[in-house]
């Protein structure tokens, strides 16, 4: 026995270095958003001769003008909590009413959602850009650096996996619980608002961290719907524009970054294992 | 169940909202974009004036020309390299945060959370820990060649891709690990004692229970690295931005520039949006065929193991 205690003692000491190794990029730059230009040049990997300048750093980064932070991340979070809303909404009721209605058409409809997951989207965003460009002219909508248009952009992006999502999950929801809803008086759309909806709770779990972490973190859509220097700008917009701006001002660039990671680390250490279950359910399924 | 059972109204008021989304940005999008690569689209040459059909101009053009060239090689090279490094280390950290370490909640938990990094942001963070962190750290071990600008790891085309691979790894390989876990705690405990009792040793027991077991985890993790390494865009951006330069069929090129890269820039640098069109629609090709024929072998090997 006491070669397998010396067995778990070494995988402990391996996995403690290699955390250490995984967490280290988060530690550089927590120390040098601490520092002051100076201090960096000298030695990137010193700890910081005075801590409170990271307040000041984060204090410049709030208030810079060019990079918009506060206002960058208020339109990250409008953006990202409203396509959720929504994806996680629309994809339930046609992920249901498809699996509810034997036709035809319901299994073409599956189908060519499921179809269209192979699509990467490479090929659809130039043409996604002067399509938008013609609809804002048709309809007086605009489409491009607006919410409207990036919106509409990421729930037709995410539909498709979050159908298939739903789907796989309402199918294992017994036909009975409805039948009997219907009985007690509940027509279609109330037996899904009242009994389906509610009932998907752990997979629309699933939806919303999958999506939530895409959208959030996402650069390249956000980069052609909304361009460069537009006033609705998401943070990894905003700090892709200010790391082109400030070339090689670490200590600004860095205290930019921590202050766009802090909010999704937050969320993680509160929701930690419905992510990571919520992450592995929709890899599987 | 009746196959030719009508729709009723709620069917198509459930699914008028995903339809409408899905036909104006998939659908008009993708047909458009397959038109748009046959014709001589440009951001003067739209659809009311001047659209004219060129047949495989765009095609020829993309295939003839060395960065795309270039591109397609290191693509595969950077794809088929960052595969093999993150499922190696995801598995390997899958079987430690799965053994019987005390702090093993901890270390999942840590190797987890650069996943929820965009890849915009983590490139940045790499880049300053290759540019300023290393020459620093090689200055304190006495290496002062590490400081010279020459030196550096993002200035040499191989280190570059390295550097990618290194900070693509960082961020998914936790991903593919939990993926692993799941995998691995599905195999009975029964099938271990039996083979414990055996005198099967934990390497034996790796090999002949938890890696086949594991199979069809195999066919999910290496598709979802395959169409990750093959659509990386925002590492390669804010990492490398294509740097450095190098000499590719007697062109000076991006010696880090990935296909995403080499589409995006086709398009807006080099202003040409039919042949970056053209050019999407080969990698939308390649990679349909590629992730299919992935699919479809690791599925065979499933039910042989």
């Amino acid at each position: 026995m006491k070669k397998a205690k010396i067995g778990i003692l070494a995988l402990e000491i391996i996995s403690a270095v290699l955390f250490l190794i995984f967490l280290f990029p988060f530690f550089i730059v927590f120390i040098n958003s601490a520092k002051v230009p100076f201090e960096i040049t000298q030695n990137p990997m010193s700890l910081p001769e005075d801590w409170s300048n990271i307040f000041k750093n984060i204090a410049a980064i709030w208030t810079d003008k060019n990079l918009h932070y506060p206002e960058s991340f208020l339109s990250s979070i409008i953006i990202t909590v409203t396509s959720l809303v929504f994806l996680n909404l629309f994809s339930a009721q046609a992920a249901w009413a498809l699996v509810r209605t034997k036709t035809r058409t319901s299994s073409f409809f599956f189908l060519v959602f499921i179809a269209a997951m192979v699509i990467p989207f490479q090929i659809v965003m130039f043409p996604l850009l002067s399509w938008f460009r013609e609809l804002s002219t048709l309809t007086g909508i605009r489409l491009l650096r607006s919410y409207a248009g990036i919106l509409l952009a990421y729930i037709g992006f995410g539909i498709s996996q979050s159908i298939f999502m739903f789907h796989g999950f309402t199918k294992s929801i017994p036909l009975e619980l409805e039948e009997a809803a219907t009985i007690d008086g509940c027509n279609k759309a109330q037996v899904f608002y009242r009994i389906v909806f509610p009932i998907l709770k752990p997979i629309q779990a699933t939806v919303l961290v999958l999506n939530g972490i895409w959208i959030w973190n996402d650069f390249l859509l956000p980069l052609l719907i909304l361009g460069k220097g537009n006033k609705v700008m998401t943070i990894p917009l905003a700090v892709a524009n200010f790391a082109g701006a400030y070339v090689k001002q670490w200590d600004l660039i860095l205290t930019a970054i921590l202050m766009a990671m802090v909010p999704i680390v937050i969320f993680f250490l509160i929701a930690q294992k419905s992510i990571i279950r919520g992450m592995v359910a929709g890899s599987i399924k | 169940m009746k196959r030719n059972g009508k729709n009723s109204l709620v069917f198509w008021l459930f699914l008028a909202p995903v339809l409408f989304a899905f036909v104006m940005v998939i659908v008009i999008p993708f047909f458009l974009g397959v038109f748009y690569s046959f014709t001589n689209w440009s951001s003067s040459a739209r659809a009311d004036n001047a659209l004219r059909f060129v047949g495989l101009v765009n095609f020829q053009k993309g295939l003839r020309d060395p960065t795309f060239g270039y591109s397609f090689l290191i693509t595969i090279v950077y794809t088929v390299i960052n595969m093999i490094v993150i499922n190696v280390v995801a598995f390997l950290l899958a079987l430690l945060v799965t053994s019987k370490t005390k702090l093993r909640n901890l270390y999942r938990a840590g190797f987890f959370i650069p996943n929820l990094i965009g890849g915009l942001i983590l490139g940045y963070i790499w880049q300053f820990i290759f540019n300023n962190a290393v020459p620093s750290l090689g200055t304190f071990l006495g290496f002062t060649s590490w400081a010279n600008p020459a030196n550096l790891i993002l200035a040499k085309r191989t280190s570059a891709i390295a550097a990618m691979i290194a900070a693509g790894t960082w961020q998914y390989a936790g991903y593919i690990m939990v993926i692993y876990v799941a995998a691995i705690e599905n195999v009975p405990v029964e099938l271990h004692e039996a083979a414990q009792i055996d005198g099967a040793s934990p390497f034996t027991r790796m090999r002949v229970i938890t890696i086949p077991m594991a199979s069809q985890a195999f066919t999910i993790t290496l598709f979802l690295t395959l169409v990750q390494s093959f659509k990386q865009f925002d590492v390669n951006v804010s990492l490398t931005a294509g740097g450095p330069s190098t000499i590719f069929m007697g062109k000076p090129i991006f010696g880090t520039e990935l296909l995403a890269m080499n589409i995006y820039d086709t398009a807006f640098v080099s202003n040409d949006l039919a042949g970056g069109q053209a050019r999407a629609v080969i990698f939308f090709l390649v990679l349909a065929v590629v992730s299919m024929a992935q699919v479809s072998i690791n599925k065979k090997r499933e039910i042989e193991l």
